[in-house]
């Protein structure tokens, strides 16, 4: 990971996951620590329950998208949406992955089939050295909410990205409505503690 | 001060940073943001803020706007700048007194679109200037600098931000911020020889547009959106987002290209001669059409005639799709012949092997889906089904959705379908928004000219899939405010349909009741199909109980087929997830009575 200068992120999930609300914690984190940061989002027709991906670039002045084989991180908020999008991974970049799959309706009504999780991790950790998983979705559970699953991988992705913990943390609180803040402070601990 | 914002968000800083006075639009993808973030505020800043019903409406309602001195803004995507091409050719000539400014989102890649066409080329059309931000400071930026530019040169100004700048986020510079509009009245002057598009005035008119480009031209020359790097003799042409790419192949290539990034159109004469003067060869690196291309071609006759030009002519950048920097960097290091830097992401073939797909598909109780079942069920799979541009066209795959190609042109295809001889039944489908955005006159058309065939409008109630955005259907405002509602029944009545009946698609039985009585109709008929959209539903509070499968399944798949995402097929039996919505329409489809209603719900 290049710490100092630059940090390309690739968040990759499912429409509904709160992909865009994670990146913009991510983003506005970043202005409150006065570095540069360009993200780019996918709005519109490929919402609909879709696979969607997000980039966000820390540090960085150029265009808002990561190039192909250039992430530093890859969050994959869903197995599956993970491997999608793995080429984005550079060579010696890290892969945080949800273990929890969300299966698309072509899986639930029987036209194609979901792969067993060692074969989606398989290929994942043929490219990339560096693979953790963890099953966000319970630690969110756990933590009161199975939804708060994208703050369990914000929490994860703390430990990995050039942002002090208690900037992103003021963003969270920022960007979740009040009432749910508790819930969601833990869900961050888990996922953060899950990478210890 | 810096905020983390949207590029449309930062656009509609730049709008009220500029005091304009009026802003109308129609919502598309990627542009929809820009009013959206407006509202809030557009009280406070004294703007009129509007919703129109199409473009083509937007862009006039800001030219009254601009000729009574007031600035204004006329906000689309690329495609809608089409419906509103009248009167922006025309505008061109009788210019403007308040600064106007027309924004045209494109789409490269079509991320929600039918096309890839070029904004750009419709200002080259127009012969007016275009601003292409690379990203959202500059976006913003432009924005203002495009309102002082228009009434400067009594002109309108195209802004054309791309997708990956309208949905791209950065720090953003807000710098002074915010002007209210001036609250002295502004008054339209009469001036026929002006606004009278009359032909002797026209040619007039046609005369001072020509001799204002050199004004044109010398204003761009000396704005800011045009930076020249001169390096080494290899050099990089880019424009808009482009030159951001190409800046980052360039850094990590590590090498001493030359670069000018282009941010207006026409480009900068002097600028790019002095370019010309000092390259040998030049890659041009632009998304869509090889405008900037053609002009260095044009240009580099006069200025430099050996020089070497790469781009899309000659394949080194892709004729369509979108770039990265990626892409700018394989094209950068082919030019300067550095093979070994070009880079390969590594080879991921499972992803395609084993993956299932994950297609973007209608919500869980959507009613476009319960309409088109019925529809289905009544016309055949042998009829033919013209649709339109909505979430509905997501129905695809259901097999209702025959044709989708601009708004508005499902009943006109449907009309000259049938009068193109076919003789099978023709039922159309259209959403409400759709409908009052450019249906009308189709359905006009279609009862003038006695086509016989089912116009099913697909009334949801909302503008849906550009983010729930209102119409006139709705009796409510850009602003939220309530307004009259106008009735979609008595539209199609008025228009002088021979059948019109509004029923709700989660009423299975009445739903094919009324499509059996629409076939059967010897004339036009009208089906309005009406029920909220769920999503918006839910937001606004409205909660069903959720439905499930029990002992009786069979496992006969029917409810499965209809495709609700809730619905699973799971060990030889359906089953309903947590994503049911209640909205009932499967339990009406299984023919076993093995869905019903969860009574007890926590
Ligand atoms: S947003 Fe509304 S109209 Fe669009 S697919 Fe969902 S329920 Fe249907
Ligand atoms: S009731 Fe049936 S069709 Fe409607 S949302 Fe629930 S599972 Fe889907």
């Amino acid at each position: 990971m290049r710490t100092s200068e630059c940090c390309d992120i690739v968040v990759a999930g499912v429409g509904g996951q709160g992909v865009i609300l994670l990146s913009n914690i991510i983003g506005k984190a970043a202005v409150k620590e006065g570095s540069p940061v360009r993200a780019a989002e996918t709005h519109g027709m490929a919402q609909r329950g879709g696979s969607v991906i997000t980039h966000i670039r820390l540090g960085c002045k150029f265009g808002p998208l990561v190039p192909v084989g250039g992430a530093d991180i890859l969050l994959g908020l869903e197995p599956a949406e993970a491997l999608r999008y793995a080429h984005y991974l550079s060579k010696g970049g890290i892969a945080l992955v949800n273990t929890n799959p969300v299966l698309p309706s072509t899986v639930t009504t029987g036209r194609a089939k979901y792969p067993p999780l060692d074969e989606i991790l398989a290929p994942l950790r043929r490219i990339c050295s560096d693979v953790k998983t963890l099953d966000a979705t319970k630690l969110a559970a756990n933590a009161g909410n199975p939804q708060a699953m994208n703050v369990v991988m914000l929490g994860a992705l703390s430990k990995y990205m050039p942002l002090r913990e208690e900037i992103v943390i003021e963003s969270l609180r920022e960007s979740v409505p009040a009432k749910f803040l508790e819930v969601n402070r833990r869900a961050f601990e888990l996922g953060k503690i899950e990478m210890e | 001060m810096k905020e983390y914002l949207l590029g449309n968000a930062a656009i509609a800083r730049g709008i009220l940073e500029a005091g304009a006075g009026v802003v109308t639009s129609y919502p598309g993808t990627p542009a929809s943001e820009i009013v959206e973030s407006l509202a809030p505020v557009s009280k406070e800043y004294n703007l009129h803020i509007e919703w129109s019903v199409n473009e083509k409406v937007a862009l006039e309602v800001a030219i009254g706007a601009s000729w009574t001195g007031v600035r204004s803004a006329a906000v689309m995507k690329h495609v809608g700048l089409n419906v509103a091409a009248d009167p922006f050719m025309t505008l061109a000539y009788t210019g403007v007194k308040g600064g106007l400014v027309v924004i045209s989102s494109d789409d490269p890649f079509c991320h929600s679109s039918q096309n890839e066409q070029d904004s750009r080329r419709y200002a080259l059309f127009a012969c007016i200037p275009c601003l292409d931000p690379a990203d959202p400071q500059e976006a913003k930026d432009m924005t203002v600098y495009a309102f002082e530019l228009s009434e400067e040169l009594e002109l309108p100004v195209l802004l054309r931000p791309t997708t990956r700048v309208s949905h791209a986020r950065a720090d953003v510079d807000v710098g002074k911020g915010k002007t209210k509009k001036s609250t002295t009245s502004h008054e339209f002057v009469k001036n026929p020889a002006r606004w009278v598009a009359l032909p002797a005035h026209a040619r007039t008119r046609h005369s001072v547009l020509i001799e204002k480009q050199d004004a044109i031209n010398a204003a761009l020359e000396n704005s800011p959106w045009n930076r020249l790097v001169l390096r080494g003799e290899l050099g990089v042409i880019a424009s808009g987002i482009s030159g951001l790419y190409a800046e980052e192949a360039i850094e990590r290539l590590e090498s001493d290209v030359s670069i000018l990034r282009i941010g207006t159109f026409p480009p900068p004469d002097d600028l790019c001669a002095e370019f010309f003067k000092h390259v040998s060869k030049v890659l041009i690196i632009e998304e869509l059409e090889p405008v900037l291309e053609e002009y260095v071609e044009r240009a580099a006759r006069e200025h430099n005639p050996e020089l070497e030009i790469l781009g899309k002519n000659t394949g080194h950048i892709p004729r369509d799709g979108e770039l990265d920097s990626l892409i700018a960097r394989n094209a950068i290091a082919d030019m300067l012949e550095l093979t070994h830097t070009m880079e390969e992401p590594q080879s991921m073939t499972e992803a395609d092997e084993i993956l299932p797909p994950r297609p973007p598909a209608l919500c869980p109780g959507c009613s476009h889906r319960a309409a088109y079942y019925a529809m289905k069920q009544v016309f055949g799979t042998d009829a033919v089904f013209p649709s339109d541009i909505g979430c509905y066209t997501l129905a695809v795959d259901m097999g209702t959705v025959d044709t989708c190609l601009c708004m508005g042109a499902s009943i006109n295809l449907a009309s000259g379908i049938r009068f193109g001889g076919e003789d099978k039944d023709i039922c159309c489908s259209i959403g409400d928004s759709t409908f009052l955005h450019n249906g009308m006159p189709g359905l006009l058309n279609a009862v003038y000219n006695n086509a016989k065939i089912t116009v099913t409008i697909l009334d949801n109630l909302t503008t849906a899939m550009t983010g729930h955005q209102p119409h006139p259907g709705t009796g409510v405002t850009a602003t939220g405010d309530k307004t009259k509602s106008v009735s979609i029944e008595a539209l199609a009545n008025v228009l002088g349909a021979d059948f019109v009946e509004t029923v709700d698609p989660y009423d299975l039985n009445a739903t094919l009741e009324t499509f059996r009585k629409a076939k059967e109709c010897q004339g036009l008929s009208v089906v309005i199909a009406k029920q909220a959209c769920i999503t918006n539903a839910i937001r606004a509070g409205v909660r069903r109980k959720p439905f499930r499968v029990n002992d009786n399944c069979v496992g006969c798949r029917e409810c499965v087929d209809f495709g609700c995402p809730a619905i699973e097929f799971h060990e030889d039996r359906a089953r309903i997830n947590s994503l049911c919505t209640g909205c009932g329409v499967c339990a009406q489809i299984c023919p076993s009575e093995a869905i019903e209603e969860v009574v007890n719900v926590k």
